[in-house]
């Protein structure tokens, strides 16, 4: 082998596929590992639903490993092929998507991508949807006999017009989801609540009471981009779901007034692309973090907000990055 | 597979008002990751824009210290007015290679369609594409079919045929009415590579079906991840299926792709 084919990627530029620099000069001596409704997660990011497939694309840039855990493209009974392009539309530091659940289906996932995502160390959430409370409870039995971590139950996607918004904008629609994932699931069951609504924590309480074992929020914000010069909306859907640094400070503050509001444990997320915006996620009350849209940016974003949180939970002489959740001192 | 790079820029030459020729120094990206034209980078432009931005490979080549690929583009709006302000020795934040580019393994006689700036992603087939080619290239007009593109085609295809929307450079028209006179004389070719603007790639697969010749094509979606996991970049298929461009694309069997929508 060549000297040139010997060294070091980071010396020929490439930026390296497996431990990032940061981590390897980590201070090890904190913990990171964080507890999420009972699923020990070794580190307290996790990557969200709909921005990283079922693993297999990002896997080529790091080690899946390296994740505290994978909330997998949201699920439906059945394959559904999803909303007619265009479906992205950049916006001031975010973007839309009218994606729509376009996936395989509950089946094809168990048959074809569990037994992929089992080969890492890491906890494998799968995220579902249904158009009726029934089909939520067939894919919750379907799931956890074969045997992901923790389900998510998403109660507020915005894009699809059976079912999706009204089960999370309505409290008793809400509750009964969760009664009914509650009843079919032997893995914890997480709520993902939509910020779309006029008062997010009646939906926490609404799901909280129904039994569910943790909260997961935000969903995308709903909003709309147009082209003026041809006067029509860039999304072929017309609407979309906002995601990305734009809407960190909603998310940061739902988290808050839910952590207030009910005793679940937290999986904040919502603009994440550093350890900063994933600490004040965890101060509002956060157990843990979901990492998005920033993936799209740079691929090893997930990586740098773990490094990043480390960093900050060292510097105020933590022991443990979980010390920070619901540590705001609000005025 | 695809990895995320450092490129250097090494070039960067205006050819006119709105469009650049760019070279990078991209590692070992050719020889060791196998990057070819047709496929494409994803490239971050600055941190003003969040998602990057999809640039076809016009021209690669393995070098020392690093290969070299280049990137011809056209300003459109803010992220591609930021690569057109980059300097030679500017680093870029790159992901490739990605896509799949043209399929040119089966030996035969084969047809190069383009438009505009969908000429650029077929340079490095027109140069050096082992089977016997031609070349029909299409632009709005004279000034926009710059001579650095244009005489790599000449050089290198048997023949090449230009048109303009304006008449003001070779036959005064479509490339598909080229297309379609070609394949009249001589039918004999075992497929078409072309790239351009949807509606002209839609009047070139009509030809190419109306001719029995298989028919390639390069489409453009809007993206995010660019590496197949948002879903985002969909197209639809005849079928009734959504592919995604990023990943089962750019290029497409022509016959596939529901031109309807
Ligand atoms: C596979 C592929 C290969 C491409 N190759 C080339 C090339 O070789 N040379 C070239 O000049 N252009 C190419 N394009 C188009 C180029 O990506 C867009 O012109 C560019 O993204 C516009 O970005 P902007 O910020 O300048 O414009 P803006 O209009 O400000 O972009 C806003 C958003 O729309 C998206 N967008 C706008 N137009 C397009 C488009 N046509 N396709 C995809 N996304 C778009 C952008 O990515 C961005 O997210 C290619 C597109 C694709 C999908
Ligand atoms: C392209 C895309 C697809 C998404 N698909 C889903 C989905 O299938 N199910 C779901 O619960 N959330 C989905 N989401 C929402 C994200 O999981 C997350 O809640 C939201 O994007 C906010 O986080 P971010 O700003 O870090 O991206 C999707 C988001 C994006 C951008
Ligand atoms: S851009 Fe994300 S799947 Fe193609």
């Amino acid at each position: 082998m060549s000297e040139k084919h010997a060294s070091h990627p980071e010396a020929e530029g490439i930026i390296a596929s497996t431990v990032t620099q940061a981590a390897l000069t980590q201070d090890r001596s904190i913990d990171l590992s964080v507890d999420l409704a009972g699923v020990v997660l070794k580190n307290p990011v996790v990557v969200a639903s709909g921005t990283f497939g079922f693993g297999r694309e990002y896997g080529q840039f790091f080690d899946l490993s390296e994740l505290g855990g994978i909330c997998c493209k949201g699920l439906t009974l059945h394959p559904r092929e999803g909303n007619p392009p265009p479906r992205i539309a950049e916006t001031p530091m975010g973007m839309l998507n009218s994606v729509g659940l376009q996936n395989p289906g509950v089946d094809a996932f168990i048959a074809e991508e569990l037994p992929f995502l089992r080969q890492h160390d890491v906890k494998i959430i799968a995220n579902i949807s249904g158009n009726t409370p029934e089909e939520y409870g067939v894919m919750c039995e379907k799931l956890s006999e074969a045997g992901v971590d923790m389900i998510e139950v998403n109660i507020s996607c915005p894009n699809v017009k059976a079912g999706g918004l009204a089960y999370g904008t309505r409290p008793d629609l809400a509750a009964e989801v969760t009664r009914e994932a509650k009843k079919h699931a032997r893995v914890p069951v997480m709520v993902k609540l939509s910020p779309n609504v006029t008062d997010i924590t009646e939906i926490a309480k609404a799901a909280a009471d129904a039994g569910a074992d943790a909260l997961s929020l935000i969903n995308t914000l709903r909003g709309m981009r147009i082209d003026v010069n041809t006067r029509r909306p860039i999304l072929k859907m017309n609407t979309g779901g906002l995601s990305g640094p734009a809407v960190l400070p909603v998310a940061v503050r739902m988290v808050w007034e839910v952590a207030n509001a009910v005793k679940l444990p937290i999986l904040g997320m919502g603009g994440v692309s550093k350890g900063e915006d994933a600490a004040q996620l965890m101060l509002a009350g956060a157990s843990a973090v979901a990492v998005g849209t920033a993936l799209f940016a740079d691929p090893r974003a997930p990586l740098k907000v773990r490094d990043g949180l480390a960093e900050i939970a060292a510097k105020q002489g933590l022991g443990a990055v979980r010390e920070l959740t619901g540590g705001v001192r609000p005025w | 597979m695809p990895i995320q790079q450092i490129c250097t820029v090494v070039s960067m030459e205006r050819l006119d008002a709105s469009t650049w020729w760019m070279v990078l120094e991209a590692g070992k990206m050719v020889e060791r990751y196998g990057l070819r034209g047709g496929q494409f980078l994803h490239i971050k432009c600055g941190d003003g824009q969040l998602l990057r931005r999809p640039i076809s490979v016009s021209i690669t080549g393995q070098d020392e210290p690093e290969d070299l690929v280049t990137l011809i583009f056209e300003v459109r709006g803010e992220g591609t007015e930021w690569l057109s302000q980059r300097k030679i020795g500017d680093k870029l934040d790159v992901i490739g290679p990605l896509g799949n580019g043209f399929d040119v393994s089966k030996e035969g006689r084969y047809l190069l369609v383009g438009g505009g700036i969908g000429v650029p992603p077929l340079m490095e087939y027109g140069e050096c594409l082992q089977w016997p080619h031609t070349a029909v290239l299409g632009f709005r007009t004279k000034d926009k079919a710059f001579p650095a593109i244009v005489s790599r085609f000449k050089e290198h295809c048997e023949e090449t045929y230009l048109c303009t929307d304006d008449g003001t450079l070779g036959r005064h028209g479509f490339v598909d009415s080229q297309v379609r006179e070609i394949l009249v004389k001589e039918n004999n070719f075992i497929a078409i590579l072309a790239c351009g603007p949807r509606p002209m790639l839609k009047s070139v697969a009509k030809v190419a079906a109306e001719f029995g010749v298989p028919c390639q094509v390069s489409m453009e979606e809007r993206m995010a991840c660019g590496v197949g996991a948002c879903l985002g970049c969909a197209i639809q298929m005849k079928d009734g299926t959504m592919k995604h461009v990023c990943k089962d694309g750019p290029v497409f069997n022509a016959g596939e792709v529901d031109w309807d929508v």
